[in-house]
């Protein structure tokens, strides 16, 4: 398999077989784990514990005199009820965009996998190769594509579609347009890895017992690329919905999401325990949504 | 009739090489603009062809040094997450032990956590402990964002490995070295470079977490950033084309050197 290949299996669900076992080894695999594990758990897993504890600390502190801790639970309710609005926001612009990433994502994944035959690696790397181009150069140029006089607001606005003083710019189409944008490849790669291992005799099968072509994609093709589904609007969803680049640079503060609040509690206004019960929050949302869906789904190998 | 049975055998493709093109419509306008002559500092629009971007590409004073520094930390964090995650995937994949459960979710969370969490909760890591932000401390988050893709690209290489073929080399008379070098390695190269281009594009890319844990340090997509507040050089496009072709000849040649070799 080509390197390009081999990027779209890894981000795709996949179940680890039991591994052989081995004798007389058995300090290997922590000495393997180990400096991987501590950077984890220095950089990653502290840093989360801690961001917990300041959430809880009393809000009138300051980064100079310093903070105390009061198990300060009302910073949630604070937080929450002040921007409830962009929490929704947030929830709703990526669960739009993550739809419209299934909706696109599905069509381009089951070509490459199933009909592009030699164009395969070339069809993925092209899926790819948009990556590189950096993420704000990307999304500065959707911005002159949607720009007031661009040739899209253009053609827009003389088929009727938009008004004469009609935008696209700055609007919320224009966010979620860029959310989906961004993270379409995030999409595609783990649909095309579990679509690459759907056995085409199978459809052959329905095809024998009078299926018509689409009874064999609800009752075969869809069931069996469930495991990639879920895995891409993970992928999708959680970026997304704690993304601020696109609100920022293609919408207007009326569009911003919750991430542009986290982003200036913490680096404009300096209110560290509302920043990180703001975070904390949105990380506790994101994963409680994602437990729910992968049960109800039930691909839990997802995980 | 035959049009219809046409349509219906390749309409999914037709679908497909739409996205494609959608994919491809701001890569488009990225090249397109690397040649402009922008009327005023702020205007996104194209106004008249030029050479001058390509041929002056460190005019805007600071872009090549934040280009520079991107380069740079993208390749000491790639090096760093590909030994890293590669050892934690060879644990995982080849060997029994206590825990797994625990790993698995360690390497899970950053991936499921958004980067402005991440990038948040590191930053406080840093100002409690009186770490000064700066070039090292980006590297340190790059390392840690990238270790869970690492592991995630390594093992699905591994999974997918014959293991008879190293005991093939054991009856042979090679030694666990040897075996390694001249079997296992060769085998989950690919996988290893796979890894390590997903690293480097990660890290060369991000700029919500660098964002926190920079400092006065500028990387490449922060530069950006601070210059769309302030008006885009147009060679930031020539930058965005150049690692678009060189990231394509990269990928495309080691497919077909693959391929060759095979």
């Amino acid at each position: 398999m080509s390197v390009v290949g081999h990027i779209g299996t890894a981000v795709g669900p996949h179940e680890t077989p039991p591994p052989p076992p081995r004798k007389g080894r058995r300090l290997l695999p922590y000495l393997l784990l180990l400096p991987g594990g501590l950077w984890l758990t220095i950089f990653f897993a502290v840093p989360a514990v801690q961001l917990a504890a300041t959430s809880l600390y009393d809000p009138s502190g300051s980064l100079q005199q310093g903070y105390a801790m009061t198990w300060e639970f009302g910073n949630y309710a604070d937080a929450l009820s002040a921007y409830w609005p962009h929490f929704l926001r947030s929830l709703l612009y990526a669960g739009i965009a993550t739809l419209l990433c299934l909706l696109l994502g599905y069509p381009l994944a089951y070509a490459i996998a199933q009909k592009a035959n030699r164009f395969k690696n070339l069809m993925l790397v092209c899926v790819i190769a948009p990556f590189f181009t950096s993420f704000l150069v990307r999304t500065l140029a959707w911005k002159t594509i949607l720009s007031d006089n661009g040739w899209l607001v253009g053609v827009l606005r003389d088929i009727g579609i938009l008004g004469s003083d009609g935008r696209l710019l700055a609007t919320s189409a224009a966010v979620v347009l860029g959310l989906t944008y961004n993270f379409l490849p995030f999409m595609v790669l783990p649909l095309y890895a579990s679509l690459d291992r759907l056995d085409g005799r199978l459809l052959e099968a329905a095809n024998d017992l009078y299926a018509s072509p689409a009874r064999a994609f609800a009752k075969v093709t869809l069931p069996l690329s469930m495991p990639g589904v879920v895995a891409g609007t993970l992928l999708t969803f959680i970026p997304a919905a704690g993304d601020y680049i696109n609100a920022e640079l293609l919408g207007t503060p009326n569009q911003y999401m919750i991430g542009n609040v986290i982003d200036s509690a913490f680096l404009v206004r300096l209110d560290y325990p509302q920043a990180a019960a703001l975070s904390f929050l949105l990380m506790a949302i994101i994963l409680a949504m994602v437990f729910v869906y992968v049960k109800r789904s039930g691909t839990d190998e997802v995980l | 009739m035959k049009l219809g049975r046409w349509l219906s055998d390749h309409w999914v493709m037709g679908v497909g090489v739409l996205v494609l093109a959608y994919l491809f419509l701001p890569i488009a306008v990225v090249v397109g603009l690397s040649f402009n002559e922008p009327s005023s500092r702020l205007s996104y629009d194209f106004n008249k062809f030029t050479l001058d971007n390509w041929t002056n590409p460190c005019g805007p004073g600071d872009m090549c040094d934040a280009v520079v520094r991107s380069v740079q930390i993208g390749f000491i964090a790639t090096v760093a997450a590909t030994v890293l995650g590669t050892l934690m995937a060879f644990a995982l994949v080849r060997h029994r032990f206590r825990g797994r459960a625990a790993t698995n979710l360690l390497i899970f969370l950053p991936m499921a956590t958004p980067e402005v969490v991440m990038g948040s909760s590191l930053l406080a890591l840093f100002v409690a402990g009186g770490v000064p932000l700066g070039f090292w401390t980006v590297v340190i988050a790059h390392v840690m964002f990238c270790v869970s893709f690492v592991v995630v690209t390594v093992k699905a290489r591994l999974s997918g490995f014959d293991s008879r073929l190293e005991e093939a080399a054991m009856d042979l008379y090679a030694d666990e070295f040897h075996t390694f070098r001249k079997v296992t390695l060769p085998l989950v190269f690919p996988g290893i470079v796979a890894a390590a281009l997903l690293a480097f594009s990660l890290s060369f890319d991000d700029f919500i977490i660098t964002n926190f844990n920079s400092g006065t340090t500028v990387t490449f997509p922060m530069y950006v950033w601070g210059a769309a507040q302030r008006g885009i050089p147009p060679q930031v496009n020539v930058i965005g084309t150049a690692m678009f072709l060189i990231a394509l000849l990269l990928v495309l040649g080691t497919s077909v050197r693959r391929r060759r070799a095979a």
